[in-house]
């Protein structure tokens, strides 16, 4: 009985720095058209996960498999030729760039003419606006710098950036941590619809509300271990809230948040 | 007439304001320098006037002569700059390399082409050191080229002095293949006698505007200065890039020795010395940000034609010319507060 290899998938994942053990034993896997949430509080081995998944670091033990077949990423550009790309908290863009300066940084489309190649600046702004408007952002001008950009413009730019490029599997750290409700709503909104074209998409978050509506499947991390995989099936909102943090306080959060996402 | 729009769109944010076209001209970061230019060229036709500033070619042809001086090393200076780097060490490569051709055309009796040669690759040679050790180190770029320029300055005396036993190599001119080199570097055009490195620093200007705007690496200059950190995890080799600024300015300084060499016939030991902050001026006058990101090649191009009005027309309205120094200083004053107000600009108003 063979099975279909999982598109992304760690199996048995340590990290150490120095004598600190940052990630123990952490197995986890995601498929095409599915959202895999990574949730846990701070200090839990987020980090630690999305960096050796992205090629920022590399793990010392255990495994990482694409399409069923074991590799380590020796830098971020690895990462991303095997169709990884890694949306960063807060990292994700240049603020005194233009919007389509950034969109297409370390990937430029070139033109060439004579001996010349030249970036080619008009495709770049064209193809901006065009992603852009398919996730529902209208950009007013793709000339104006990512700085004058609110949180989740910049997350949701990021995200069009990523799906633009062909990524098969989307990593998202903390998208929706440094935002207001309202701007998390639009990014929750984007992964869903990254998810519904087909892309894996690895989603990091401590919040459990944001995860929850958007998520097939929880891997719950506390202090570099992992507590334990769940499909939304078997797991509800509650028991999640619970698992992640035994929160009390986080509770009263969950009004708050209640109805701003349609369930995915 | 009717509510029911063919494609729905979000909803315009009302509290965006239309900017007007003359606003959003004022983001750029190169009027500024140009409003600056014009200012200084308006202000020495008067109090030069006497000599008639506006209307003698030769007059142009002065100051162009000067800011072409400062012009074609400020404009690798400012790419450096906007790549999030500073190199003082670019003054004193001047006279680094002018003495190195002095000494290979006049003491190794070498021809003057396969000296400039030479010389090139020592400006390479100098811009991977300053670049290497910058990214391996993780040190400041100010500091680790301030270094550089120390050690050079000391060699240049130390080695002139040595070598001649006074403090310039002198009778470039009788080295084979001068002449070819003379026509190349240092002719003079028209009958004004506009020499030819203003030929060169226009173009170098070109190059260095087309390469920042149009090129892919302009994208990784940009990237590598305003971002490092992001730059590199979207796949822009920061460190590749920043070598190569280094080693392009350290070139272009081997260039303008050269240039200097073959049109002075002779190299002063402490030739270049004190530049390094001219073309700094410059690239600041031409909105480069001292943070890295931002910036213009244009502009920069401006900011030496500035310099290069001030230095002239202070004698040209026979002025005490040590007022130079005031003016360059306000000059860089006005510069920064400017780029201050236009970035906040840029990343604010629209």
């Amino acid at each position: 009985m063979t099975e279909q290899p999982h598109l992304l998938e760690t199996q048995d994942i340590t990290k150490y720095y120095g004598n600190i053990v940052a990630l123990r034993g952490v197995s986890m896997h995601v498929d095409p058209g599915e959202v895999t949430c990574i949730l846990g509080d701070n200090g839990a081995g987020k980090s630690s996960l999305i960096k050796i998944l992205s090629g920022v670091q590399q793990h010392d033990g255990g495994h990482v498999l694409v399409d069923g077949e074991e590799v380590r990423f020796n830098s971020p550009r690895d990462a991303r030729s095997r169709g990884i790309a890694t949306v960063y908290q807060d990292l994700a863009m240049v603020p005194l760039m233009s919007i389509w300066r950034n969109f297409f940084l370390g990937a430029e489309p070139m033109k060439k003419r004579g001996p010349l190649r030249f970036f080619d600046a008009g495709l770049a702004r064209a193809t901006v606006r065009k992603e852009l408007a398919a996730m529902g952002i209208d950009v007013r001008d793709p000339d104006q710098p990512v700085g004058t950009l609110s949180g989740g413009e910049r997350q949701s730019v990021a995200i069009a950036r990523a799906v633009h490029f062909g990524a098969r599997v989307l990593i998202l750290d903390e998208p929706t941590s440094a935002l207001g409700v309202k701007q998390a709503g639009v990014v929750l909104r984007y992964i869903v619809q990254a998810r519904d074209r087909g892309v894996a998409v690895i989603f990091i978050t401590h919040n459990p509300h944001h995860a929850y509506p958007v998520g097939n499947r929880f891997v719950i991390l506390n202090r570099g271990e992992c507590l334990g995989t769940f499909d939304k099936k078997e797991i509800d909102r509650q028991e999640l809230v619970r698992m992640m943090a035994g929160g009390s306080e986080l509770a009263e959060l969950e009004h708050e948040l209640e109805g701003i996402v349609p369930p995915g | 007439m009717t509510e029911s729009a063919a494609e729905p769109r979000p909803p315009a944010d009302e509290r965006l304001i239309v900017t007007s076209p003359v606003k959003r001209l004022l983001t750029r970061p190169d009027i500024g320098a140009l409003v600056g230019a014009v200012a200084v060229f308006l202000f020495f036709s008067w109090f030069a006037r006497d000599v008639n500033w506006i209307g003698d070619p030769a007059i142009a042809a002065g100051w162009a002569d000067q800011a072409a001086q400062y012009g074609i090393v400020a404009v690798p200076v400012a790419l450096l700059m906007i790549g999030g780097e500073f190199d003082l060490s670019a003054g004193v490569m001047i006279g680094s390399s002018g003495l190195l051709l002095g000494y290979l055309t006049t003491h190794a009796h070498m021809n003057v082409w396969p000296a400039i040669a030479i010389v090139l690759l020592f400006g390479v040679a100098v811009g991977v050191l300053n670049g290497v050790t910058v990214i391996k180190t993780r040190l400041p770029s100010f500091i680790v080229t301030l270094a550089t320029f120390f050690v050079l300055q000391g060699v240049n005396a130390a080695g002139t002095l040595k070598l001649t036993g006074t403090t310039a190599i002198q009778d470039i001119d009788s080295a084979h293949g001068y002449n070819s080199a003379h026509a190349i570097f240092a002719s003079e055009l028209t009958r004004w006698a506009f020499p030819a490195k203003v030929l060169w620093w226009i173009g170098l200007t070109i190059v260095g505007a087309w390469l920042l705007a149009k090129a892919r690496f302009g994208n990784w200059i940009y990237g590598a200065g305003g971002d490092p950190t992001s730059s590199r995890n979207v796949g822009v080799p920061v460190a590749r890039t920043k070598l190569l600024l280094f080693v392009m300015t350290s070139g272009t300084a081997a260039l303008m020795g050269t240039i200097e060499a073959i049109e002075l016939r002779s190299m002063q030991s402490k030739e270049g010395i004190g530049l390094e902050f001219i073309f700094i001026i410059c690239a600041v006058v031409g909105g480069c940000l001292l943070t890295g990101g931002y910036g213009s090649v244009i502009g920069t191009a401006f900011g030496a034609a500035m310099l290069g009005m001030v230095q002239l027309g202070i004698i040209d309205a026979q002025w005490d010319s040590n007022w130079t120094y005031t003016f360059q200083g306000a000059i860089l004053f006005a510069a920064v507060i400017l780029n201050t107000l236009i970035r906040s600009r840029a990343q604010r108003v629209r």
